[in-house]
C-alpha cells in the first residue's frame, strides 16, 4: 500500500479513526474506550505509513506482520484497517455482533487479516516472537510488529517472551507498548508497578525507544529507527493519553473497560473529536 | 489366545519375554523421521531435551531445534506464531506442564487459531513413579479433549508412538500426543496399521469389550488371556485416538458384546472412560466399567507399586470385566 507522508493528512485520518471508535462502541454497547482512542495515532502511523502491506492481498507473504497482543483495544485496529481498505465503512457497525468479522477480541477464524486471535494477555507477544523466529529461520525480510498494553506486562508470559527474544537477538521484531498508565483496576503503578520499565527491557537485552505515542511523526520516526537496530529487538514505549481526544475520558482508568452511552455522552465525544476539542469548526 | 491377524501384532505379545521400549523413544525417532520428510518441521523444548527424547532431533537438525528454557507458556505461544508462518512445530515437555501449565495458551494461541502445532506430553501417567504426584499427569487427556480443533492421541507402545508422531506431522491442525517415561511392552510392529481416529481390534471376542488406551493395553491383553482361562471371550481394542472419537468403530465392536471396560492411566473422569460413555450413551447404552486413577492424586513409589495401589492392574481389568458382564445380564 502506498505510504502517506503528509502529517496533516495522517492526523486527519487518526481523528477519523477516533470518531469511528466512538461510533462503533456506542453501536456495540460494550467494549473498551480509553485504549483504542489513545492508540489511534500509533495505528494510523502503522497502517498508513510504517507497515509494508496490501489490503487487496492480506495473505501476501512479504507483508510486515502486526500482532495485537492487547486484543481488547481491537476497535482501533479494525477502524484503521477499514480506513486502509480492508473492509467497507458500514462493517464498523457490526462490531461484537453475531456473524461479524469484528469479534469482541480479534479472531483469526473470523478475519484472517488480523494475523492471530488475541485477548488473553501476554499470548500475542509469544506469537509475535515465534513469527519473528520463523521469519529469520527462513531468511525473510519482513518485520514483525507487536502491540502490547502496559497492564498486560503484569503477565509472566510477557517476560518469558521478552527474555527469549533478547536471547535470540530478534532484530526483525519491534514491540510497541501502549504506555497509558491505566488498567482496569486503576493506575498501573498502584495495581502492580512497572517502573523502571525502560531498565527492565534493557536488562532483558532489548533496545528501548520512548516516544509521545500521540505524536504521529515521533511514532513513525521511532519505527524507522527500530528497523535500523541490528543487534537486538526494539521496544518502543509509546506514552499515550488514554481516552485521547475526549476530555471526560482522558487519563481516567474508569474508561478503560466501558463505552460512552448513546445520546448526549456519545454526541459530546464526537463533537469534541470533530472540533479537535473546540480548536476548529467541525466539518 | 488368538490375536486379530489384521493388526499384525508382535509375535511375542502375550508371552513372558516381551520386548520393552519406552514410548518416548518412539517420539524421539518419530520427530527425526518427520523432520527428514518435511523441512518445515521444527522442535521446541523447555529444558527437558533429553528426557523427552528431543535431543535426537536437536542433534540431527540443530538449526531447526529451539531451546526455550523453562517457559511452557511462551513455548506454546511461539509455536503458534511459527505455525502461522509456515512451520510445523512439535513442542516437547512433560504433560503436567504442556498441556497442563500452558492450557490457556494451547486453547487460544494454538487451538483457536487452528495453528498447526503438535503438543507432545511426556512422562504422562502414574508410572512416572518416584517423582510423585506433581509430575504425574493424570488429567491431561481430559483437558486436551475438550478443546475444539484438537486431536488427541495416546499411543500404546514405542512403535505406535513413532507412527503417531509421523501421522501428527502429516495432519493439518493441533494434535496432542501423550506418552510415558518407563519402558513398556512392545505390542505392535512396523506392519501394524495406524490411522488417526480409528480404533484397532487386537483380539475379537463376544462377551465383553476391553477398550484400552496407552501402555495399559498390554495389561488388557493379559487380562483377556486370564478371562479366556475362565471361559470368558473378551474383545481387546486399542483406542489410541481419544479425539476425534471413533463412534462408528466402537459401536460396531460393542454391538457384538454389549458390555465394556475402559482401561487408562488417567483419572477415571474426563478421559477415555468419559469419551466411551458419552459415545455409547448417545447410540447404544451398555454397562461401562472403568479401570483408571480413582479421582485421586498419586504419590512416590515404583511404577508397579503405584499401578497396584491405585488399581490399574490385570486383576482389576479381569474384575471389572466380570462385573460388566454381570450388569449386562441384569438388563
Amino acid at each position: 500500500m502506498k505510504k502517506i507522508h503528509k502529517l496533516v493528512q495522517l492526523e486527519k485520518i487518526a481523528n477519523g479513526v477516533r470518531q469511528d471508535i466512538i461510533a462503533m462502541l456506542v453501536e456495540a454497547g460494550s467494549g473498551h474506550s480509553a485504549g483504542p482512542l489513545g492508540m489511534a495515532d500509533v495505528f494510523t502511523a502503522l497502517y498508513f505509513n510504517v507497515l509494508n502491506h496490501d489490503p487487496k492481498r492480506p495473505g501476501w507473504d512479504g507483508r510486515d506482520r502486526l500482532y495485537l497482543s492487547a486484543g481488547h483495544i481491537c476497535p482501533v485496529r479494525y477502524a484503521a484497517m477499514i480506513r486502509a481498505g480492508y473492509g467497507k465503512p458500514a462493517e464498523l457497525k457490526t462490531l461484537r455482533k453475531l456473524g461479524t468479522r469484528l469479534q469482541g477480541h480479534p479472531a483469526l477464524a473470523h478475519w484472517p487479516a488480523v494475523e492471530a486471535s488475541g485477548g488473553p494477555l501476554g499470548q500475542g507477544i509469544s506469537v509475535a516472537v515465534g513469527a519473528a523466529l520463523a521469519a529469520r529461520m527462513d531468511g525473510k525480510k519482513h518485520f514483525v510488529f507487536c502491540v502490547t498494553g502496559d497492564g498486560e506486562l503484569d503477565e509472566g508470559q510477557a517476560w518469558e517472551a521478552f527474555m527469549f527474544a533478547g536471547k535470540k537477538r530478534l532484530n526483525n521484531l519491534i514491540a510497541i507498548v501502549d504506555r497509558n498508565n491505566i488498567q482496569i483496576d486503576g493506575h498501573t503503578e498502584d495495581v502492580l508497578p512497572l517502573e523502571p520499565l525502560r531498565d527492565k527491557f534493557e536488562a532483558f537485552n532489548w533496545h528501548v525507544l520512548e516516544v509521545d505515542g500521540n505524536n504521529i511523526e515521533q511514532v513513525i520516526d521511532a519505527c524507522e529507527f527500530a528497523k535500523t537496530i541490528y543487534e537486538k529487538p526494539t521496544v518502543i514505549l509509546a506514552h499515550t493519553v488514554p481516552g485521547k481526544g475526549v476530555d471526560y475520558m482522558e487519563f481516567d482508568p474508569a474508561w478503560h473497560g466501558k463505552t460512552p452511552e448513546a445520546g448526549e455522552q456519545a454526541r459530546e465525544a464526537l463533537r469534541q473529536l470533530r472540533s479537535l476539542g473546540g480548536q476548529i469548526e467541525p466539518e | 489366545m488368538k490375536l486379530h491377524p489384521a493388526a499384525k501384532l508382535h509375535p511375542k505379545l502375550g508371552r513372558k519375554n516381551v520386548e520393552m521400549i519406552a514410548t518416548r523413544d518412539g517420539y524421539g525417532k518419530g520427530i527425526v523421521e518427520a523432520g527428514k520428510k518435511d523441512p518445515h518441521v521444527v522442535v521446541l523444548c523447555c529444558d527437558l531435551t533429553e528426557s523427552t527424547r528431543s535431543h535426537w532431533f536437536a542433534e540431527t537438525f540443530p538449526e531447526r531445534f529451539v531451546e526455550v528454557g523453562v517457559a511452557e507458556q511462551n513455548m506454546a505461544g511461539m509455536a503458534a506464531g511459527m505455525a502461522l508462518n509456515g512451520k510445523v512445530p512439535f513442542i516437547s515437555s512433560y504433560a503436567v506442564f504442556s498441556p497442563g501449565r500452558n492450557w490457556d495458551q494451547v486453547r487460544v494461541s494454538i487451538c483457536y487459531n487452528r495453528a498447526n502445532v503438535k503438543v507432545a506430553g511426556a512422562h504422562a501417567g502414574i508410572s512416572v513413579g518416584p517423582d510423585g504426584a506433581t509430575h504425574q499427569a493424570l488429567e491431561d487427556i481430559a483437558i486436551a479433549r475438550v478443546l475444539p480443533n484438537m486431536t488427541v492421541i495416546v499411543p500404546c507402545d514405542a512403535e505406535e508412538t513413532r507412527k503417531a508422531t509421523l501421522a501428527a506431522a502429516a495432519r493439518r491442525g493441533p494434535v496432542y500426543i501423550r506418552f510415558g517415561r518407563e519402558k513398556t511392552a512392545l505390542m505392535t510392529t512396523a506392519q501394524t496399521p495406524f490411522t488417526i481416529g480409528k480404533v484397532q481390534l487386537f483380539k475379537d471376542g463376544k462377551d465383553v469389550t476391553l477398550l484400552a488406551t496407552g501402555s495399559l493395553l498390554y495389561q488388557t491383553v493379559l487380562a483377556a488371556q486370564e478371562l479366556q482361562a475362565e471361559g470368558i471371550d473378551a474383545q481387546v481394542v486399542n483406542c489410541h485416538t481419544i479425539k476425534p472419537f471413533d463412534d462408528k468403530g466402537v459401536l460396531a465392536l460393542v454391538r457384538k458384546t454389549g458390555a465394556v471396560v475402559t482401561v487408562e492411566e488417567h483419572q477415571i473422569h474426563g478421559g477415555l472412560r468419559a469419551a466411551v460413555a458419552e459415545s455409547l450413551a448417545a447410540q447404544f447404552p451398555v454397562p461401562v466399567r472403568a479401570v483408571g486413577m480413582p479421582d485421586a492424586f498419586g504419590e512416590s513409589g515404583t511404577p508397579t507399586e503405584l499401578l497396584e495401589k491405585y488399581g490399574m492392574t490385570v486383576e482389576a481389568i479381569v474384575k471389572q470385566a466380570r462385573e460388566a458382564i454381570r450388569l449386562k445380564k441384569l438388563k
